[in-house]
């Protein structure tokens, strides 16, 4: 196997998209988008889980099916973006936009993006880029009808 | 200059054929540069051609030449050039015909397939409307009648019929599959009836590759006297075909799936269809007189061919057309046919692939779509691009389809001329190894 096939399917994207974190969507929720694919068709939906003063989100829950990539896109995106402000959470989605366009130039910012900078080696493959980015579209919509 | 193309009667298919030979297409590969091509770090193996087929030089060449020496407006203009290329088009317009077996004022040319079944719909809608006069009057369609389509279709077969019945009253009904892949004709029977206006099929799926029963279902519609549109985009690049002889009254295909250029399809219609049918897009061209509050149009098929066309385009596909007309269409199906077993034999022999569509041994189109248990269509195709493989992934523009056997998408092989069972037997190696490296044979 090539190495730029295993740079793309670090270990760790294949183990998130064989064993999502947050994955199923969970009761409650303050907003929620479902964002399609056109490509492949493939769905997904997410939700924003405010805390108890309804000022931060707490987590985000999801479902939907696709390929390994927007999987263990979404499953990293739930280890991101827990208990947060609102402008963190618009800041982890803008830190992200920018290392998935990067065409293979930024290797990601660990600090807002922890384990999802594993998936810098995706921006290399224009054609997979919107697979990573479902989730994180699907966040930035759910966002605008998030009111604290 | 050569203003007269040779037209090769290509309606005399021999009667047995030998199969094309290794040696012949390896032959043939030559005329297809981009096939020497490397692909991170592999040959490539182009098994996407039922998406789009590549060109060979003869059509490139033949492109150029016409641009070099007869480049000009069709049908407008008296300068030399534009005597030329006009005469150009028209030949080429004759070497298509003669190719689907249609008279020369039966095709019209469109930019794709899916332009020319649009250009049913809403020539259909016009009439509806009331344009067209009572010539046009057969074709009006209402609240009551029903246009039947299949599960099966390519959106480019669903959605303008979807159109048109939400413009015009109609209701749209759908053939159903049965788990094999196949038509079910026990629906098409039940469901062609007294209120069938039109039935819209392909003559083969894209994703499938089942070959349908045209002949049975244009029975069933001549019946009730229902308009047959045919989806031929994958039949009439890979097999012999005479719409006359096949009783359809409107067929589509595209010229970029047949070694064409990409820009040109063309719409069959039987003559007296075409003559009755009011315009879809309308202007310059397609005209003879005109006042400042109306137009009289053109016979087909220029009344179906408003604006400048796309000369240099037509004169490619006709190129193409010999191209495969000097090869033998039926040696080529011949030799899909072969390779397509050996594709469909090797899938089903792969744990965790299921193939869709019709199993080995039933006949199909040179293309196989599969599914890999517990890994997706688009991580499939990765794989295998990797290793220089060029194969389709997704919902290859037939969702129903994909719903219909209860998954949003799937990867597809598909073969022209071109491939060899080399490619055929490196791919199904490929295949073999995608399960591991996803980790989903655990
Ligand atoms: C069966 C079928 N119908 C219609 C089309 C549409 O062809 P085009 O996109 O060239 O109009 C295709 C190809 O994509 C096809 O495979």
């Amino acid at each position: 196997m090539s190495s730029e096939l295993e740079s793309l399917y670090r270990e760790v994207i294949l183990d998130h998209s064989r064993r999502p974190h947050g994955r199923g969507l969970v009761d409650g929720g303050a907003a929620e988008s479902r964002q399609v694919n056109p490509m492949c068709g493939d769905e997904l939906t997410v939700r924003l889980h405010p805390d108890a003063t309804c000022t931060r989100i707490a987590s985000v829950s999801w479902t939907g099916h696709g390929c390994a990539i927007s999987q263990a896109s979404a499953s990293l995106l739930h280890d991101v973006m827990l208990d947060l402000e609102p402008n963190e959470v618009a800041a982890r989605i803008a830190a992200f936009r920018e290392m998935i366009r990067s065409r293979g130039q930024s290797a990601g910012d660990e600090e807002l993006l922890g384990d999802a900078v594993s998936l810098a080696g995706v921006s290399r493959y224009v054609a997979r880029i919107k697979c990573a980015s479902l989730a994180w579209v699907a966040v930035e919509d759910a966002l605008q009808r998030f009111e604290p | 200059m050569s203003v007269q193309e040779q037209l090769p009667d290509v309606r005399q298919h021999p009667k047995s054929v030998e199969p094309l030979g290794l040696a012949e297409v390896e032959r043939l590969r030559a005329d297809f540069p981009i096939l020497a091509e490397r692909v991170n770090g592999h040959p490539l193996s182009y098994l996407d051609s039922a998406a789009t087929s590549q060109r060979p030089l003869h059509v490139l060449d033949a492109e150029r030449e016409f641009l070099l020496q007869a480049n000009a407006a069709v049908h407008r203009g008296a300068h030399t050039l534009a005597a030329e290329a006009t005469e150009q088009f028209e030949a080429a317009r004759a070497t298509v015909a003669r190719f689907v077996g249609a008279q020369v004022n039966e095709l019209v040319w469109t930019s794709n397939a899916t332009e020319a079944l649009n250009l049913v719909a809403y020539g259909i809608s016009n009439a509806s409307l009331g344009r067209g006069g009572a010539a046009a009057a057969p074709f009006r369609i209402g609240p009551g009648d029903e246009i039947v389509v299949t599960e099966m279709e390519h959106h480019a077969n669903l959605v303008p019929w979807q159109e048109l019945a939400a413009r015009t009253g109609a209701t749209l009904r759908a053939i159903g599959l049965a788990d094999d892949g196949t038509l079910r004709m026990d629906d098409a029977v039940e469901m062609i009836g007294e209120r069938t206006r039109l039935v819209c099929v392909t003559a083969a799926s894209n994703v499938l590759g089942t070959i349908n029963p045209v002949e049975e279902i244009v029975a069933l519609a001549a019946a009730v006297s229902a308009i047959v549109v045919l989806d031929a985009c994958q039949s009439v690049p890979h097999r012999a075909t005479d719409f006359a002889a096949l009783g359809v009254d409107f067929a589509a295909f595209s010229g970029h799936k047949m070694l064409g250029p990409t820009g040109i399809g063309a719409l069959y219609g039987r003559a007296e269809l075409l003559a009755a049918l009011p315009p879809f897009l309308t202007g310059g061209s397609m005209i003879t007189t005109v006042t400042l509050q109306e137009a009289e149009y053109l016979p087909p098929p220029q009344r179906f061919e408003a604006g400048t066309q796309r000369v240099s385009q037509a004169i490619a596909l006709a190129a193409a057309v010999r191209y495969l007309d000097s090869v033998g269409v039926e040696r080529i199906h011949e030799w899909e046919r072969s390779l397509g077993q050996r594709l469909v034999v090797g899938l089903e022999g792969i744990a965790g692939v299921r193939v869709l569509g019709p199993q080995s041994g039933i006949d199909r189109a040179g293309l196989v779509a599969f599914e890999v248990d517990g890994v997706h269509s688009h991580d499939v195709g990765q794989f295998l691009d990797d290793r220089g493989i060029a194969v389709r992934v997704g919902h290859h523009c037939a969702q129903p389809l994909h719903r219909r056997y209860r998954i949003t998408s799937s990867t597809r092989a598909s073969l022209y001329l071109y491939n060899t069972p080399d490619e055929v037997d490196a791919f199904l190696d490929s295949v073999h190894d995608v399960r591991a490296f996803f980790g989903a044979d655990r």
